[in-house]
């Protein structure tokens, strides 16, 4: 839920990883917790509301969530990382709500002994988050209109 | 009667003009409850293009539906 601090919203657990966040968040403090005297490196990923959307001009957007599976499948995305990837820890916020153009909608943040292990887990944490987190994007157009994205899965559309 | 919470998000929500309602546990599986809930509701999304979830957890459609539980129809997802 919407906090106040200048730290993202985090769930329950002090040891969550994945977070949604009902207001804007800094990077800095985000990026802070994962320094580590074993990482010699540090990938992120900023995801940015743009405005236009194939082909139409987008006003802004709002995501809802189901916070309490999107959560769970968070983590697990943000675990398989770090089985998969040799890093020493990975976050992701993920905005929820009403936000506007050229606002943050979502942060990914690895550290690393080493750049290749940093860049790959940071791109398969945004990934599945886009392909499996329950977050949705209800998008309103320059025309009036408005509408939420479903996309179809990568083998049959995109 | 035994019955369960159904959970709309999205386009779903939308479509049924409610957030959540109680409905009975009498489907055979997931997938029947579904498409007695489409019908109703005119959701425009096959089945093959959702996901479910029970109790907060994704499940398969052939599950038979719990009393009690609560389960969420999960629309193709476009976070990030």
């Amino acid at each position: 839920m919407a906090h106040s601090d200048t730290s993202a919203s985090r769930s329950a657990a002090p040891e969550a990883r994945f977070a949604l966040s009902a207001a804007a968040f800094e990077i800095a403090p985000l990026r802070a917790g994962l320094l580590s005297a074993q990482a010699g490196a540090y990938a992120s990923f900023e995801g940015w509301v743009r405005d236009h959307h194939g082909g139409r001009a987008v006003l802004g957007l709002r995501y809802e969530s189901y916070a309490e599976l999107a959560l769970s499948e968070g983590e697990k995305v943000l675990a398989e990382a770090r089985e998969r990837f040799a890093i020493v820890d990975a976050h992701c916020v993920h905005r929820v709500g009403d936000l506007a153009i050229g606002e943050l909608a979502v942060w990914v943040g690895v550290s690393a002994a080493h750049r290749d292990a940093a860049f790959a887990a940071c791109r398969y944490i945004i990934d599945e988050t886009k392909a499996r987190v329950p977050i949705w994007k209800h998008e309103r157009y320059a025309d009036g209109d408005a509408d939420w994205l479903h996309p179809l899965p990568p083998a049959a559309g995109a | 009667m035994s019955t369960l919470t159904v959970l709309y998000f999205a386009s779903l929500r939308d479509a049924a003009g409610i957030a959540s309602e109680s409905v009975p546990a009498d489907a055979r599986d997931l997938r029947g409850l579904y498409e007695t809930l489409r019908a109703r509701h005119g959701f425009a999304l096959p089945v093959e293009r959702l996901r479910v979830a029970v109790d907060g957890a994704f499940a398969r459609w052939d599950e038979a539906p719990r009393a009690g539980s609560e389960v969420a129809f999960i629309p193709p997802v476009s976070g990030g």
